[in-house]
């Protein structure tokens, strides 16, 4: 994008102050009630166990560590999870639907939406392009429906175009659904990248933002896709302690927002600071669960995560 | 002032395209487009040494003109397949033939098909299908090649896709070619329709003399395909493209639909590549196989490529120069396979990523230079 279109862009963008009801989640659910189980998950490469009969579940609202050595299959859980990978033996409901097996763009579709370990934006796209195609996700409009627009909606006062020609245009034809969802997705992708922090370079390539920002953009690319469940993979990897506390903070505001939060995170301090409940695995076997308190004092964990140096801290 | 102005030059051309009062642009394109369809009058000189009719072996200008505009809505409907979606189709002749032989098949009486009908429903001899509903014909044939084209071949990645679509444009020409009892065969289909018109001279509005006026509806039908082009480049299913193209994996955890978006990206380059070669067939009023031959698929390819992918100039320039140079340099045609290898290997030493990239794909290339000479390095 050229340099004047960009001023121009984020002139408009920027208008508006922070807005947050542009982007909370509103759920029909409960807090509380089970919103994930997987259920006596099996996973096999060949001959690599990666999973071997996990069992646990997410509750809705709340904010779930899972921790476990290098290798333990935090990842290949995620990946099971979120349609990547299909499990060998086991189920995966989410709420209350068997998941296993179906394509990941479905399983985003129905509220599930994840961030990887080894960052994977769109180098090419603008951060808030990046974040577009998230927010497409749960836009309507059809292939036809952008070529020919003749699905019109009646705009409200807001909506409607200062000008006089084309507002009295949109009067009698409405306005295409295709061009009120495209509005919509920009004033959330923009409202997205404030609130993970980097809406300053909102117009900039992907490929070169800073490591942090990157690291954020997933996050922000991820919230959407209006997802009831989102699985960061060690969104704090590379940070250092004063990031990482910020980043914590920034996963308990994404809670507050109506999400449930999946997190891995090698750092055991802030796991414990910011999580409800932990799982733990280890080769591919869950040793533990429970509340921060409960983990941290069991004997099997200390032995298998908190005895070994940790690397990552 | 000066110093503003110094900023301007410095910007490239696209970007103080961007930057220009939308008025400025809008006067700009109608100028162009008024330009575009005066061009079959152009007599002043100098401008007229652009025409190829200026000896007496040159070919009609007005015709060249018209394979030119042909071809650019070719290159428009290649461009989103290969320049948007990152496919690599080398059948696209296939869908050109299907375009051309839609019409050929159901409009012409001379044409076995019309002839069944006829004797099927008691038709008298002259009856065949009216043009107006050959065209949607035409379309809903090559839409449903594409999906049942891409359906199963789009599941493939890279280099096997270009080969099985590289076999389906084969297969569409010898289909042509052995359905005697359908196709004609080899003898081809004369007396395809020309589009209707009022009668001026005692001549249809469409005919074989006038050929300005077959420009003219061509060019209008490419206008209109441009536009349609650039409203899915920006939207969410441009989007959706450069997504998969980028990264598929990421873009289906982010609930793009890869397969289908990719399967919109064929079956709406199968249907431009029908709409060209019903206008094509339409205006030779002639149909037969061998006008369809693989090698002008590569040369679709190379319009994009050369042009540069992903920029729907660039798509146009591509189809530009690749038709109307080897028209206007006919004097050389022993040499046209010679130049036409030597610019192509010239442009992809010189500047791979097309003479008018889309600046993405331009930064794509640079990375993946970057990432070989990396690669090499490493040995
Ligand atoms: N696609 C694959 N093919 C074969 N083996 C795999 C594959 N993906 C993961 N594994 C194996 O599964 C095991 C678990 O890997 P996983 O990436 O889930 O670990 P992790 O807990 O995320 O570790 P880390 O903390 O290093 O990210 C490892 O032994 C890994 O080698
Ligand atoms: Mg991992």
């Amino acid at each position: 994008m050229s340099e004047q279109r960009m001023t121009q862009d984020m002139a408009v963008e920027l208008k508006d102050t922070s807005d947050h009801e542009l982007i909370e989640m509103h759920t029909s659910g409960e807090v509380g009630e089970t919103l994930l189980e997987v259920d006596h998950v099996t996973l096999r490469f060949g001959g690599v166990v990666a999973l071997n009969d996990v069992n646990f579940e997410i509750r809705r609202g709340e904010i779930l560590g899972l921790i476990g050595p290098n290798g333990a299959g935090k990842t290949t859980c995620f990946n099971a999870m979120t349609g990547v990978y299909t499990p060998t033996e086991g189920k995966i409901r989410f709420k209350g639907k068997e998941i296993a097996g179906t394509k990941p763009h479905r399983i985003n579709h129905l509220g599930i939406a994840r961030t990887f370990q080894n960052i994977r934006l769109f180098p090419e796209m603008s951060a808030m392009e990046n974040v577009m195609v998230g927010c497409d996700a749960r836009h309507k409009t059809s292939v036809v429906g952008v070529l020919f627009r003749l699905y019109r909606v009646r705009p409200s006062e807001e909506e409607l175009p200062d000008s006089g020609i084309r507002r009295s245009l949109a009067k009698v034809f409405g306005i295409s659904r295709h061009t009120l969802e495209e509005r919509a997705g920009r004033r959330r992708s923009m409202e997205l990248l404030r609130f993970v922090g980097i809406a300053d370079r909102a117009h900039e390539l992907a490929r070169n933002l800073p490591y942090g920002y990157q690291r954020r953009l997933e996050i922000a690319r991820a919230l959407a896709t209006e997802p009831e469940l989102i699985c960061l993979d060690e969104p704090a990897a590379g940070f250092n302690p004063a990031e990482k506390e910020d980043l914590m903070g920034l996963i308990r505001r994404i809670r507050d927002l109506g999400h449930t939060v999946l997190v891995i995170e090698h750092d055991m301090k802030l796991v414990l600071g910011v999580t409800d409940r932990i799982v733990v695995l280890e080769f591919g076997s869950k040793i533990a669960e429970g509340t921060p308190d409960e983990v941290a004092r069991n004997p099997k964990v200390i032995a298998a995560y908190l005895g070994e140096p940790d690397d990552a801290a | 002032m000066s110093q503003i102005l110094d900023a301007y030059r410095g910007l490239k051309l696209g970007d103080r395209w961007d930057g220009a009062p939308k008025v400025v642009r809008w006067a700009v394109m109608l100028l162009v487009i008024a330009f575009a369809f005066y061009l079959p009058y152009l007599n002043i000189l100098p401008f007229a040494y652009i025409r190829t009719d200026l000896s007496s072996t040159g070919s009609d200008w007005a015709s060249v003109l018209f394979l030119i505009v042909v071809y650019m809505i070719v290159a428009v409907g290649l461009n989103v397949v290969i320049g948007l979606a990152g496919l690599l189709d080398l059948g696209y002749v296939g869908f050109y033939a299907l375009g051309a032989y839609s019409i050929a098949l159901f409009g012409s009486t001379n044409s076995p098909v019309v002839g069944a009908l006829q004797s099927r429903f008691g038709f008298s001899e002259e009856w065949a299908v009216p043009f107006a509903v050959c065209i949607p014909i035409a379309i809903v044939m090559s839409l449903i090649a594409g999906v049942f084209l891409g359906a199963p071949t789009l599941r493939l990645r890279g280099d096997y896709l270009a080969i099985v679509t590289l076999g389906f444009g084969e297969i569409i020409r010898i289909t042509a070619r052995n359905l005697d009892n359908v196709t004609n065969g080899a003898a081809g289909i004369t007396q395809v329709p020309v589009p209707p018109g009022p009668e001026i001279d005692g001549r249809n509005f469409f005919n074989t003399i006038d050929a300005e006026r077959w420009y003219w509806l061509a060019l209008t039908v490419l206008l209109l395909i441009i536009f349609l082009a650039r409203r899915l480049e920006h939207s969410r299913v441009g989007r959706a493209w450069l997504a998969i193209r980028e990264d598929e994996d990421a873009a289906s955890v982010m609930g793009v639909a890869g397969f289908k978006f990719k399967l919109w990206a064929f079956a709406i380059g199968a249907t431009l590549g029908g709409l060209a070669g019903l206008l094509f067939g339409s205006k030779q009023q002639y149909v037969e196989p061998n006008a369809f031959m693989v090698n002008l698929s590569f040369l679709f390819v190379a319009m994009v490529v050369i042009g540069g992918s992903g920029n729907i100039f660039g798509a146009l320039l591509g189809a530009f120069l690749l038709t109307y140079l080897p028209e206007r340099f006919r004097a050389f045609v022993d040499w046209r396979p010679f130049a036409f290898g030597v610019a192509l290997v010239a442009v992809m030493i010189l500047r791979p990523q097309g003479l008018v990239p889309s600046r993405r794909r331009a930064r794509e290339f640079e990375d993946r230079r970057h990432e070989a000479e990396e690669a090499a390095a490493d040995v």
